[in-house]
């Protein structure tokens, strides 16, 4: 049984986990993470911040549904969650996930990979698709590069294309994995001022927010005052608060997390 | 280095170096490693794969006795499980599904053509040129029609039919799928609500069946028809009305009917054992050409299963 509905959808979380256990990806029986109690309003946009390997792209595959959480209760607005079925398929495409390292399609172009999930979910033929993603395309700035093969492109743009799939379906919810992480400069600001602008209300959503669940790595280019931090330390999810409440926060993973990593060997060397 | 006596040790079993650490073990790299690098574990039947050589014949013929059944209960259910998608969404998605299955048929049949007229001229050659020569010598021209139907009809057309469109398109399907195996493009596929043996594996298993079946008909009446050319460069005492009377009279309605069942039984399991060790299971880059050779084996092994049941299927008819 996958599902058990419990409250009306409109009233209820997004995202709701209570005592929540993860597993590994490739070994779900190992558990990365224990007990997490987490709930993510509608348009709220969460950072959550942890070292590699500790359980961030687990968590988020988790909250995806594309895992089903090992131990304790996950509700995706209001229903009882192990993974998206087929019975659950309206739900999942509710959410648009960003891979880490993007995961195209190796065979399709940029355009038709972003255009794919459309194509197939509202049965277009392909140049309908490609109608139907221009705007986003001119969006995300992938418009001249809609014809090019993954593999030809740097990952930068990999990557942005990857979050153009995830958006092309108009989810509620956006789910990121380490979306910064190998960007340049010019990338992270541009995706930065993007997620900000999907947060509070983006044309191609209909001016709707969305709620946005990003991972990191590093917490400083995540600086903002409407954002909402978190921290998975030592198998545990440690709810922050805000970007003041992350300055202020004592806990050295944080510090860490907020420090550049040539100023921190400088610091010790001092 | 692992201790020995880890190596018997199940997946994932935790153990504790001197400083208290925890330890997992990986059988399939024969690692020990730390924490969630453990998860590089994959499957129970892996696992039982790579296990240490037992000490006795018996119990490594045991192994691999449970490893052959465990890969016939992974495709068997794997080929169910394709069939329900096939009937069940069938219309599903047609836009892109329908288009997608009619560039699988192209790429498993007609792109193959020049090949195939190649092979099926060869074919004819070489079965005709023996079959004359043995006739020439015992004066048996009667049954030239006989032979050419037993062995290209119901034998060697199908089979090296299903065997050319294995090593051309069953490998590139093990490699495709396993690549985006690997790269994570179907878990991406999943993520967006698509299934993945749908979107990837119907195609090609209905291209492959299609395919193989069309390339087996073309196969064999080149080869039939090249079998001739060869009788009248050798000025053999036999003229086409006779010989293809001949070839009229050996074949029966079984033989159409067992043919296009066999022919058509070759291509969809080569299409479902080549997708079953492309994507049903995890895989890693450097995994995807020894999983290429096993599918190969196994594609091949299968062939010759069900040409064998073929054959008593033919002696009953």
């Amino acid at each position: 049984m996958n599902e058990t509905p419990v409250t009306g959808e409109t009233s209820a979380m997004p995202i709701e986990m209570r005592g929540v256990a993860v597993g590994a990806g490739e070994e779900p029986d190992f558990i990365v993470l224990n007990d997490v109690n987490w709930s993510v309003a509608a348009g709220e946009f969460w950072v959550i911040g942890a070292p590699h390997h500790s359980g961030k792209s687990d968590l988020l595959m988790t909250t995806a549904g594309l895992m089903p959480p090992v131990g304790g209760s996950y509700k995706f607005y209001g229903k009882k969650t192990r993974i998206f079925d087929e019975s659950r398929l309206a739900d999942r495409l509710r959410m648009g996930i960003v891979f880490e390292q993007s995961q195209l399609f190796h065979y399709l172009t940029v355009g038709e990979s972003i255009a794919l999930p459309l194509q197939y979910h509202q049965n277009l033929k392909e140049d309908e698709a490609m109608a139907a993603i221009d705007d986003l395309l001119h969006a995300t700035d992938l418009k001249p590069l809609a014809d090019a093969l993954p593999s030809n492109l740097p990952q930068n743009w990999q990557k942005r294309a990857g979050l153009a799939r995830a958006l092309a379906l108009r989810p509620d919810i956006l789910l990121a994995d380490n979306p910064l992480g190998a960007l340049d400069s010019r990338h992270s600001r541009w995706w930065r001022r993007f997620l900000d602008e999907l947060s509070r209300g983006h044309k191609w959503l209909n001016e709707k927010p969305l709620t946005i669940v990003a991972t990191t790595d590093d917490f400083r280019p995540w600086r903002g005052s409407r954002l909402k931090f978190a921290l998975l330390k030592e198998k545990n999810f440690v709810p922050l608060g805000s970007w003041n409440d992350l300055l202020s926060s004592d806990e050295p993973l944080v510090k860490e997390l907020l420090t550049a990593p040539v100023l921190a060997v400088e610091e010790e060397e001092s | 280095m692992p201790n020995a006596e880890w190596k018997w040790k199940r997946p994932n079993e935790k153990f504790f170096d001197g400083a208290g650490e925890p330890f997992y073990f990986t059988p399939s790299r024969t690692l020990i490693v730390r924490g969630k690098l453990a998860s590089f574990f994959r499957s129970e039947k892996q696992w039982l794969r790579r296990a240490p050589l037992p000490r006795t014949y018996t119990d490594y013929l045991g192994r691999k006795l449970f490893t052959v059944l465990l890969t016939a209960q992974g495709i068997g259910a794997f080929a169910l499980i394709t069939l329900a998608v096939i009937v069940r969404k069938f219309n599903v998605a047609s836009a892109v599904i329908h288009p997608m299955t009619r560039r699988e048929i192209v790429r498993a049949g007609v792109r193959l053509l020049p090949m195939y007229l190649f092979v099926a001229v060869a074919l004819g050659f070489l079965a005709i040129g023996q079959t004359v020569a043995v006739a020439a010598r015992l004066g048996a021209f009667d049954y030239i029609g006989t032979v050419m139907v037993t062995v290209i009809v119901r034998e060697l057309g199908p089979l090296v039919s299903a065997v050319l469109a294995l090593a051309r398109v069953g490998t590139a399907n093990v490699i495709e799928l396993g690549t985006g195996r690997a790269l994570g493009s179907v878990e991406a596929l999943e993520a967006a609500g698509i299934d993945p043996i749908h979107y990837l594996v119907v195609p090609k298993v209905i291209g492959m069946t299609l395919g193989v079946f069309s390339l087996t008909v073309y196969l064999i009446i080149t080869a039939l028809a090249s079998g001739y050319l060869f009788v009248f460069l050798q000025n053999a005492p036999l003229t086409p009305t006779k010989y293809f009377a001949e070839l009229a009279i050996s074949l029966g309605w079984q033989d159409f009917v067992l043919l296009a069942v066999k022919s058509c039984a070759f291509g969809f399991f080569i299409g479902i054992v080549t997708c079953y060790h492309g994507l049903a299971q995890p895989l890693r880059l450097e995994d995807v050409s020894r999983v290429t050779v096993r599918a190969t084996t196994e594609c091949i092994f299968v062939c010759v299963l069900i040409d064998a049941l073929f054959f008593v299927l033919y002696l009953r008819a």
